[in-house]
């Protein structure tokens, strides 16, 4: 990570960093370290006394089997949301990537849902599967299927994990489409040569070739399943009906923000982060520290 | 126009000795050529001179004032970068006047000085060009202009043409000697590329593993090499060398491979049996003459003259090249004799060249 | 290579595109239509010219127990804005000290930007709350965006980005007399354009996408943004006024996507540049 060639003095460059240092650690380290501290404590249910309680918090959390079933839960989640974006998206960007005509108004109008917001695609979802205003969903129970995703769990979960997909297929799109770029041409006519057709070049040259895009994709997409979907739930179904949506992000903020359990909500807290933390540290040992280069 | 003197100049990066002792000086207007092998120091010699870095040790001065702290743009120095350097985003006008414009010169001055340069070097119709819309020729142009317009005391060429091909560097070869000596501006120019070294210095100097090895005009540094290691780098296809020990009270050299020959040009001092390298020249070797047989490994034909690659029959002797006009004549052994004025006479154990009388 | 339209290929993508549109569609077709109608369930997917006036409706009065539209349109592109403008600026500022000098304490500062990267708003809910009533910047309109621009992405993508300009063209602008912060100003952002463009983008979309965090830190509904906004109306369970809903969805739609169409070729050579 060094040049060779550097501006001398250390006074400029420590202001230059200085914003970003105080943000990072007003907003990152000191609230982090909060965490920390306060998923040891616990509050009087009478006073303003604040005790320290150490591992209890993780210790009746680990207990708990609503938080079990909210963390099973998650992870059904964001391996269903990951594995239906991705595997939508690879399909798409393979055949974006051919030589057809109109491709590049193709790939626009396979891109712009980037721009979606996690709880905007909630939204739009609504007016296509709601068992009252959707269009699909009217039409459903009509047809006499008993579709509700207001009143039955599975179809609920069902639910969620569309709307959650739905907005990331493009994301995924986008990198699929550019690692398939990115295969140089001369291995694919290496392949042709060998005589290697259809189904089975995709599966011994481009699937081999796309695997760090496809790993790195991976990462992303759980990250975005477990929190940025936040939004996409709390708008379609607030975690219910009963908790049958009610990922961990939920479960933090309906303990913490709405039933004020500051004690536990903070282990919940410092619980995720060591996920991320432990998702974060894969990606880098398996992409080989690409931050260094 | 001006004089540059280093004195004891040393670089070290850590524990790596990059530079041990330079000590040089340029007359005004002089065109230095400083030639060595990738990793010989002879890159951050010139950055040092640039200011681009701050020697370990040592001095250096430019007209007498010695710089050797300032920072590299209070220098009055122009650099010539071996990738150009160009400003991407910037229209090739913008590259040679950005310079200009720091040190706060009028519009005026700096329309003239641009146009001038650009005039000088074939780019009038470019000005408005980004350097992605250049040949690496014309780029190389804008680098030489983005120098010329400073109007500096000093100029640096780092390798500035190794990055174009073979046709265009002999004329742009030609053109920077032909500006140089046109401005007057004294230089000191890096390469690795012997031939550019020989034809562009008023002199050399060869370095080697940080050290000046020799300094010298390039017809010296080619007829009498100060050591093996000058000998081999300068001159191509490369000289060839071959064990001897002193004999006859220094008057001639016994050849490992059996000959003895005399010097022409005086007897050298040392012991009897004294170990030395003998020098020679591929050109300078007689096809037909008895003197050494030589097993012929390969012949490539380049046209006018013929390389020979052969050894001598001993076990272990190092390769040889023959270079002979013409065809070379086809057989698996040939006579070779040494043209004994064209010998040169090292001390094998330093690598130093043994002059008459010495 | 033939020349026969692959036939597969267009219909493989047109589904595509129809998946995502097709929401779009109803919502913007749903939108010039009766609220009643969409109740019943007649929503035509043809959309009525004469309901265009509804646009101008929502926009400057709004709908029951809601800001007009046209304000949280507002808040969300200054929220946008300021997320994107801040955030790029920082990142530029940290990311060029950290790669074009040696200062005391560079890797560690580096480090300690870089590890943020793994650590989402939505895992610290609760203390950044605690920490921001403590800076009394709850319901205010810089607790909505400062505390967003301060994560690593940028900072990194601009550290790879200044890594990559040549050491050689450093040292011809040092010998051209640029100074550090004229170098930065002259060389080094001109020649990243193309990256700060893109960079603008994904901010500007991060940035109008936040849900959690207004929702956290700004209860008082004059700082609703579009996306808060929006979900509360649907929020309303009985009595909704649908097609209310979806002109407001449109508009909340309309300037993210319009941003990453009109810069889609910057954006996509900046994401999957910068991400890997």
């Amino acid at each position: 990570m060094d040049r060779r060639t550097v501006f001398g003095g250390w006074l400029l460059p420590v202001l230059l960093v200085l914003p970003q240092l105080l943000l990072t650690g007003f907003f990152f380290y000191w609230p982090a370290g909060e965490a920390v501290w306060s998923s040891m404590t616990s509050q009087d249910a009478f006073g303003e006394g604040v005790r320290f309680v150490g591992w209890d918090n993780f210790a009746e959390l680990l207990a708990d089997p609503l938080y079990l079933e909210s963390a099973v839960r998650t992870v059904v989640f964001c391996g269903a949301v990951s594995i239906l974006a991705m595997g939508l998206a690879l399909a798409l960007a393979v055949f974006a990537d051919r030589e057809v005509r109109g491709r590049h108004a193709y790939r626009t109008l396979l891109i712009w849902p980037y721009a979606v917001a996690p709880a905007m695609s909630a939204v739009l979802l609504l007016f296509v599967l709601d068992p009252r205003v959707g269009l699909l969903g009217r039409w459903l129970n009509r047809m006499g299927l008993d579709w509700d995703y207001h009143l039955n769990g599975n179809q609920a979960l069902l639910m969620v994990v569309m709307a959650s997909a739905w907005k990331q297929v493009s994301y995924n799109f986008i990198f699929f489409l550019a690692g398939l770029q990115s295969i140089p041409r001369a291995v694919t006519e290496a392949a042709r040569m060998d005589g290697a057709k259809g189904w089975h070049r995709f599966r011994t040259i481009t699937v081999p070739l796309l695997a760090p895009t496809t790993f790195f994709l991976l990462v992303v997409n759980l990250v975005y399943a477990a929190f940025d979907t936040f939004g996409t739930i709390n708008a379609l179904t607030h975690g219910g009906p009963g908790k049958d949506t009610e990922t961990l992000v939920l479960k933090v903020f309906r303990d913490g923000v709405v039933n004020q359990d500051i004690g536990s909500s903070s282990a919940q807290s410092v619980i995720l982060m060591l996920g991320v933390i432990a998702l974060t540290a894969v990606q880098f040992r398996f992409l080989g520290r690409r931050t260094e280069t | 126009m001006a004089t540059l003197e280093l004195n004891g100049l040393r670089k070290r990066f850590g524990d790596t000795q990059v530079l041990r002792q330079i000590d040089l000086s340029l007359t005004d207007g002089e065109m230095l050529v400083i030639v060595g092998a990738s990793g010989c120091g002879k890159s951050t010699l010139l950055r040092l001179v640039a200011g681009l870095e701050t020697p370990t040790a040592g001095t250096v001065r430019l007209d007498g004032r010695d710089i050797t702290q300032l920072d590299p743009s209070a220098r009055d120095i122009a650099m010539v970068f071996q990738n150009y350097a160009l400003y991407p985003h910037f229209s090739v006008f913008d590259n040679m006047a950005y310079g200009l414009r720091i040190r706060g010169l009028s519009k005026a001055a700096i329309q003239a000085r641009v146009d001038a340069a650009a005039a000088m070097l074939g780019l009038g119709d470019l000005l408005t060009r980004k350097p992605r819309q250049l040949s690496g020729g014309q780029r190389q142009r804008v680098a030489m202009g983005r120098a010329i317009v400073r109007e500096p005391k000093l100029f640096l060429f780092d390798e500035p043409l190794s990055n174009l091909d073979a046709k265009l560097r002999v004329q742009m070869r030609a053109e920077i000697r032909r500006l140089q000596r046109r401005l007057g501006i004294t230089s000191l120019y890096v390469t690795h590329d012997q031939v550019e070294a020989m034809t562009l210095g008023d002199r050399l100097l060869v370095m080697h593993e940080g050290r000046p090895a020799q300094l010298a005009t390039p017809m010296e540094v080619f007829e009498q090499p100060a050591d093996t290691y000058v000998a081999s780098f300068i001159g191509a296809p490369a000289m060839n060398f071959l064990p001897a020990i002193l004999t006859e009270h220094g008057a001639a050299a016994r050849l490992d491979a059996g000959p003895t020959i005399r010097f022409t040009d005086g007897p050298r001092a040392g012991p009897e049996g004294m170990a030395l390298t003998l020098g020679i020249r591929p050109e300078h070797l007689t096809v037909g003459d008895p003197q050494l047989r030589v097993q012929v490994d390969l012949i490539e034909p380049l046209g006018s003259e013929t390389l020979i690659h052969g050894h001598l029959p001993t076990a272990g002797a190092p390769p040889m090249v023959i270079k002979v006009a013409g065809r070379a004549p086809a057989s698996e052994a040939i006579a070779v004799g040494i043209q004994a004025e064209h010998l040169h006479v090292f001390n094998r154990e330093t690598g130093m060249r043994k002059a008459p009388g010495a | 290579m033939n020349r026969k339209p692959d036939y597969l290929t267009h219909a493989v993508l047109a589904l595509g595109v129809v998946l995502f549109a097709l929401p779009v569609w109803l919502v913007l077709a749903g939108s010039t239509q009766e609220s009643e109608a969409i109740t019943r369930g007649d929503l035509s997917l043809i959309p009525h010219l004469s309901g265009l006036p509804r646009y101008w409706q929502v926009l400057t009065e709004g709908t029951r127990g809601a800001e007009p539209v046209w304000h949280m349109l507002a808040i969300s592109s200054a929220m946008a804005l300021c997320i994107a403008l801040g955030k790029i600026t920082i990142s530029i500022l940290s990311a060029y000290a950290v790669v074009f000098f040696r200062f005391p304490l560079r890797k560690l500062a580096f480090w300690s930007i870089f590890v943020t990267l793994m650590l989402p708003v939505e895992v610290r809910i609760i203390p950044t709350y605690s920490v921001m009533a403590q800076f009394g910047l709850i319901n205010t309109f810089t607790g909505l965006w400062v505390p967003l621009i301060a994560s690593a992405t940028a900072t990194l993508l601009f550290r790879q980005v200044f890594v990559a300009i040549p050491d050689e063209l450093v040292e011809a602008a040092r010998m051209d007399g640029a100074g550090p912060l004229r170098f930065l100003r002259d060389i080094v952002i001109p020649v990243s354009g193309a990256n700060i463009a893109a960079l603008f983008v994904i901010l500007f979309v991060y940035g109008w996408n936040q849900y959690l965090w207004p929702l956290l830190v700004a209860t008082d509904p004059s700082l609703d943004t579009i996306v808060i906004g929006l979900v509360k109306m649907i929020g309303i369970d009985s009595d909704t006024d649908w097609a209310a809903v979806m002109a407001t969805a449109v508009m909340a739609l309309l300037p993210p996507v319009a941003v990453v169409v009109l810069m889609q070729r910057w954006f996509v050579a900046g994401l999957t540049e910068g991400e890997k």
